[in-house]
């Protein structure tokens, strides 16, 4: 080989299509993350602009009216936490301790287990009206018959988001090195002992990060509570799981489709209401991953 | 250099336990308390220096002289031991008997097997999908395999320490406490875990903070916690899997200091790639290799070619796959 003369080691040497080729890569991801930032800051601003008139305590304090002047989401609002609070109690538990068997104690060279892992992947990937349809023929009527409720709101919310906190909290638990079980065990722990005691907690904030994003999503949920029959004009907060309620979300697409320009302003009002509480738990769960993550 | 270190280190040790040591504690150096007391700690420690450290056999002449063969109580009995991982043989036909209160070495190339006997001495092979166990594995007598042993109890008496250090990422103290918590242990915990760490000459690094995180120590404190975790249990035998292969040298020869001061309570089997460090620590050592399967010339199976003591092993040993190996001349 011979000596590299100056010439080669310049940029300008390369071959041009290279080069080209370089640029256009580079713009294409750019473009990319632009374009998905671009949509949120749009909706962010529109609504901003549109509702910053109606944003105020008083959204928050009152109840829906029929005057828009008056009109708030109060309601909304705490069904939507009753909601959460029944989303956590429900899902995660179920999600986690199914979690825990399918990774923990699942022979995976059983057909039925195998089974039961693509059914989840797949029960992930169906659109959550289909689980409005489900809530509705087995729990708001049907054989259960809870009609129209928190309750049932809830389950639904719970059966939405539980293939996904699955899904996340095997993944959690995957990333537990196998040395610690093989640890645990070899000073006599149990299966179970090991697990509970330093797999399960070495995997918590993983699976609260996930949990938590879940949450959040199901909070966004409009489309199976209204095919449940959630009201959408509803003048006290719930009282109980027996209660009546409605959601943020579902408030949100009674305002939108009133003809009244008001309206349309106090929907935008409470769509950043709603963006607030999802970023906030959004936030936590970045929060819980940075302060709790571990590094093998 | 190598006596300087020892010699210093034994030194400052034994100052620290002078002063803060309850004297009903006994001393860790004490070697009264081996039950075959033949072997007085200036004779060991003379012959460490005495060896000639630049060759495998001068190192394996320094250990210490040969104990008594008929008081030498059997622990481990193996006889025609073969291990296969789904139906795939790894190792085959293993007679093997490791004695009290020694440090058997199992020594070999790569896929010889070696930590697959090893993890058969605890049950900890159960826990590998597919995996299957024959012949007979004899502990104290018993038989290690036998339908009503409970593996749980197994691990109990027979703690393992592992190739990486694998800490819980939790406190020190809840390291240690771990084993004895989910055992049941009854009693003072505190003094447990300062008396295992003390054992595994850790406390003085440790005693500031034992609530601080074990994902913080070194790779050799890692280590020496995951000893002084599993001395916490109490155990009978303590298995190695490789432990210094993940360690510098300074943690290496802490560790294998520490094992020559353990192995007057407890036995001690250690899988280990170095040639050295077998001869530094161990009173017999198993020479582990690869042969042709008999069916299928492609598929490697370990067997064990010889085992003796440590000294016979590498000064003359008996099988001409054991010299090329412990010379040098192969893997």
């Amino acid at each position: 080989m011979s000596t590299p003369t100056e010439s080669v080691l310049l940029a300008s040497h390369r071959k041009r299509s290279l080069r080209v080729r370089d640029g256009a890569f580079r713009a294409a991801v750019t473009g990319s993350v632009v374009v998905g930032l671009a949509v949120l800051v749009a909706l962010i601003i529109q609504s901003l602009v549109k509702g910053w008139p109606k944003l105020g305590l008083d959204l928050i304090t009152n109840f829906p009216s029929s005057f828009y002047e008056k009109a708030g989401i109060q309601s909304a609002i705490f069904g939507t936490l009753w909601l959460v609070a029944i989303v956590f109690v429900t899902a995660i538990p179920i999600g986690v301790g199914a979690a825990v068997y399918m990774e923990m104690f699942a022979d995976t060279n059983v057909w039925y287990n195998r089974v039961i892992d693509v059914i989840i992947q797949n029960l992930a990937a169906v659109p959550s009206i289909v689980y409005g349809i489900l809530g509705l023929a087995f729990l708001a009527r049907g054989f259960i018959d809870l009609g129209p409720v928190l309750l049932t709101g809830g389950l639904t919310l719970s059966f939405l988001v539980l293939p996904v906190v699955i899904i996340a909290s095997r993944e959690a638990l995957r990333s537990v090195p196998s040395s610690i079980l093989d640890g645990a065990l070899a000073l006599g722990a149990t299966r179970w002992q090991g697990v509970s005691r330093q797999v399960l907690p070495a995997a918590i904030p993983g699976i609260a990060t996930a949990s938590i994003l879940a949450v959040s999503r199901a909070i966004g949920e409009a489309a199976p509570l209204l095919l449940l029959g959630a009201l959408q004009f509803i003048t006290f907060n719930p009282t109980g799981l027996n209660s009546s309620f409605t959601a943020l979300p579902i408030q949100i697409f009674n305002w939108i489709s009133r003809p009244q320009e008001g309206f349309h302003v106090a929907a935008a009002a409470a769509i950043i209401v709603l963006l607030g509480i999802t970023l906030l738990l959004n936030a936590t769960a970045i929060w819980l991953r940075r302060r709790f993550q571990q590094t093998w | 250099m190598d006596t300087v270190s020892v010699g210093s280190e034994v030194t400052s040790d034994s100052e620290f336990r002078g002063g803060a040591v309850t004297e009903s504690e006994p001393s860790d150096h004490a070697p009264e308390t081996v039950p075959d007391a033949g072997v007085s700690p200036e004779a060991h420690s003379d012959a460490r220096a005495r060896g000639d450290g630049s060759t495998l056999a001068g190192i394996a002449k320094a250990r210490r002289p040969i104990r008594d063969e008929a008081r030498a109580e059997t622990v481990f009995e193996l006889s025609d031991v073969s291990v296969s991982y789904s139906g795939s043989c790894a190792v085959q036909g293993v007679n093997l008997r490791i004695r009290r209160n020694e440090v058997t070495a199992l020594i070999g190339p790569s896929g010889c097997g070696k930590t697959t006997v090893l993890r058969c001495l605890n049950r900890t092979n159960d826990l590998i999908q597919g995996a299957k166990v024959e012949g007979n594995v004899l502990y104290h007598g018993i038989d290690l395999y036998g339908p009503k042993v409970e593996p749980v109890e197994v691990r109990r008496r027979i703690g393992m320490v592992f190739q990486k250090p694998n800490p819980f990422p939790k406190s020190i103290y809840d390291n240690i406490a771990f084993g004895p918590r989910v055992g049941g242990f009854k009693g003072d915990l505190d003094e447990l875990v300062e008396r295992s760490l003390r054992r595994a000459a850790l406390w003085d690094e440790v005693k500031r903070d034992l609530k601080a995180s074990a994902m913080a120590l070194s790779g050799g404190q890692q280590q020496r916690l995951c000893i002084a975790r599993c001395i916490a249990v109490e155990p009978d035998v303590i298995l190695m899997d490789e432990p210094c292969s993940a360690l510098d040298p300074v943690s290496t020869l802490r560790i294998e200091e520490l094992m020559d001061e353990l192995v007057s309570e407890y036995t001690i089997v250690i899988v280990t790639h170095n040639m050295q460090q077998a001869a530094r620590v161990s009173d017999r050592t198993a020479f582990f290799t690869v042969a042709e399967g008999q069916d299928d010339k492609d598929h490697r199976i370990g067997i064990l070619v010889e085992y003796d003591y440590t000294t016979t092993v590498f000064t003359k040993p008996g099988d001409p796959r054991t010299e090329d190996y412990v010379t040098g001349r192969f893997g």
